[in-house]
């Protein structure tokens, strides 16, 4: 396997006349990710006139600006002039994020799959599942969705051979490294072992999204009926 | 100021949705922008009828709405011809008219193009999410409930009275856009066309893509000649952002063209659609072709500067010159 590491400065890749893909390593590891949020929020404070938006993930940032408001040229300047003085100790500094989680039977379907895959108990799924604090390297693919990393050697499990078209609103699964919960029900090729009944994207809300880039999350299991009881 | 009952849905279409210009900065949310496919023929329509070119529209694909006017409102219907006709009389596009009270506005099916926008004058009212009132399909917000309009739902418009003395306005027929069955788009290599062989970037710009029937809001699905990657390279790459008019190629070769509804994904771009020419992607349509002219940053810059201008421009309430009534 490839060395994961920083580049020396930040690669610029063009996305189109109005898109700019900063790309900061060619890996992922929560070393370049955080590096990856340090210019994310450095950019965010700075004010600079014409962005429109900022996407952060993995191991780059994406900037969306307007060339009718600032050109690309100093778009760039301004990321170098902050690349140059990013202090990690002035960011702020991760919440942690504790999700309760049902696991096995209706609310996770694939719970039994999993343990008989990889040889082990329920038992030990879940609590492989719940022993580390994870990353959230980003959030994307649908509204609040967080990539979250990296799962126990011991839990890598493919995906299901046959993706769900229905699968619902907080169900916690697990594919490869990666685990992650979906805001919504939807289609989904995830192993789902669990559900949460906290609500991680409410259009409504400020921010929108539970979770952040850069937050750390735990889960912990619940019972059934707690679920069942829990105050939206 | 006040949000007026004006028009009532009779019959919804294929898919009719309410769509502004779009909703920004919350990318790092996953939240993508949304918002009109074909923004050049929003504007317009808001320009027509004096609104914010923010203003809140109806975007109608391909044919079925059917709406009522419950008072008298100001309107101007843009981009493509739908074969648009109130009480079974063709409707002038590109040009603000009053619908009275108890008139109909139907659209019969496409002539050219995909996608038509109805501007309300005061625009349409409904709540504000995240700053937009763009309607997400998947996510299920924005708009009327998240969702594609119903038969029986009602529009509220803002103060419809006061845009009335809006109607004949119109848009400089000249630059009123064509809208041919096969498409040239404009677009700037990159983020990732290194990615790909020196063949593999020939194809790319040298084919006739089909739009596949599996294309829909959140994407143009093209088929044709298989574009070459580098052999070392894996078929995906670590996920990233994405924005509308980014050209990516998954591990078949065939090149999708992402619309607003995604804002990060784990595939090769080989190149983007410039901006002057995103507003073309809202009306493309399963069954066209489509090709690429790959060009320079400042052409696309220039590009973008002479739409701006025409946008800006090309709205006038003078008739001077113009027959009264223009087939298109």
């Amino acid at each position: 396997m490839k060395n994961v590491m920083r580049y020396p400065k930040p690669k610029f890749r063009l996305m189109g006349d109005r898109g700019l893909l900063i790309e900061l390593g060619n890996g992922i590891s929560p070393q370049i990710n955080k590096w990856v949020r340090a210019l994310f929020i450095g950019l965010e404070r700075c004010g600079f006139k014409g962005i429109k938006e900022l996407v952060p993930s993995y191991r780059s940032l994406m900037v969306v600006y307007d060339p009718l408001v600032c050109s690309l040229n100093s778009l760039k300047s301004k990321v170098i002039a902050i690349w140059d003085v990013i202090d990690e100790a002035q960011l702020p500094s991760p919440r942690t994020v504790e999700i309760p989680v049902v696991y096995g039977d209706q609310y996770g379907p694939d719970l039994e799959w999993v343990a008989g895959y990889l040889k082990i108990t329920p038992e030990e799924v879940i609590r492989l599942h719940t022993q580390p604090i994870y990353q959230v390297y980003m959030i994307g693919f649908m509204p609040g969705y967080p990539y979250l990393g990296e799962v126990s050697d011991a839990l890598v499990t493919p995906r299901r051979d046959t993706p769900r078209t229905h699968v619902p609103r907080g169900s916690v699964g697990i594919a490869q490294k990666q685990t992650g919960i979906y805001p919504v029900t939807s289609p989904g090729g995830w192993q789902i072992i669990g559900r949460t009944p906290v609500c991680l994207f409410d259009p409504a809300g400020t921010p929108p999204s539970l979770l952040q880039m850069g937050d750390r999350v735990k889960f912990y299991t619940i019972a059934a009926r707690e679920l069942e009881a829990w105050p939206l | 100021m006040a949000a007026v009952k004006s028009v009532e849905i009779v019959s919804a279409g294929l898919q009719t949705t309410i769509q502004d210009l779009g909703r920004f900065g919350h990318g790092r949310y996953g939240v993508p922008p949304s918002g009109a496919l074909d923004s050049f023929s929003l504007r317009i329509a808001n320009r027509l009828v004096d609104n914010s070119e923010k203003s809140a529209c109806l975007e109608i694909t391909l044919m079925g709405l059917q709406l009522k006017a419950l008072t008298d409102v100001c309107l101007a219907v843009t981009g493509a011809d739908l074969q648009s006709k109130v009480n079974h009389q063709p409707l002038q596009m590109w040009r603000s008219h009053v619908l009275h009270k108890g008139d109909t506005l139907s659209f019969i099916g496409p002539r050219s193009g995909c996608r038509a926008y109805i501007a309300f004058s005061g625009g349409i009212v409904t709540p504000l999410v995240l700053g937009s009132r763009s309607t997400n399909l998947s996510s299920g917000f924005g708009g009327i409930e998240g969702r594609s309009l119903q038969r029986g739902d009602y529009l509220f418009t803002e103060s419809p009275q006061a845009g009335l003395s809006m109607a004949g306005r119109l848009f400089k027929p000249r630059w009123i856009p064509k809208y041919p069955s096969v498409w040239t788009l404009r677009a700037v290599w990159g983020p990732q066309d290194e990615d790909f062989t020196n063949k593999g970037r020939r194809t790319f710009s040298h084919t006739v893509y089909r739009v596949s029937s599996q294309s829909d809001r959140t994407g143009i699905r093209l088929d044709g000649a298989e574009i070459q990657k580098k052999n070392d390279r894996a078929e995906s790459i670590i996920s990233e952002g994405l924005i509308s008019g980014s050209i990516q190629v998954p591990g078949d070769g065939q090149p999708i063209i992402i619309l607003g509804e995604t804002v990060t994904g784990g595939y090769r771009k080989i190149a983007t659609v410039i901006s002057a020419d995103l507003h073309v992607l809202g009306q493309i349509k399963p069954g066209d072709g489509v090709q690429f002219a790959i060009i320079s940053l400042e052409e696309a810059q220039r590009a973008l500067a002479e739409l701006e201008s025409k946008i800006r421009t090309g709205c006038s309430d003078s008739q001077e010159g113009l027959p009264e009534h223009v087939t298109f």
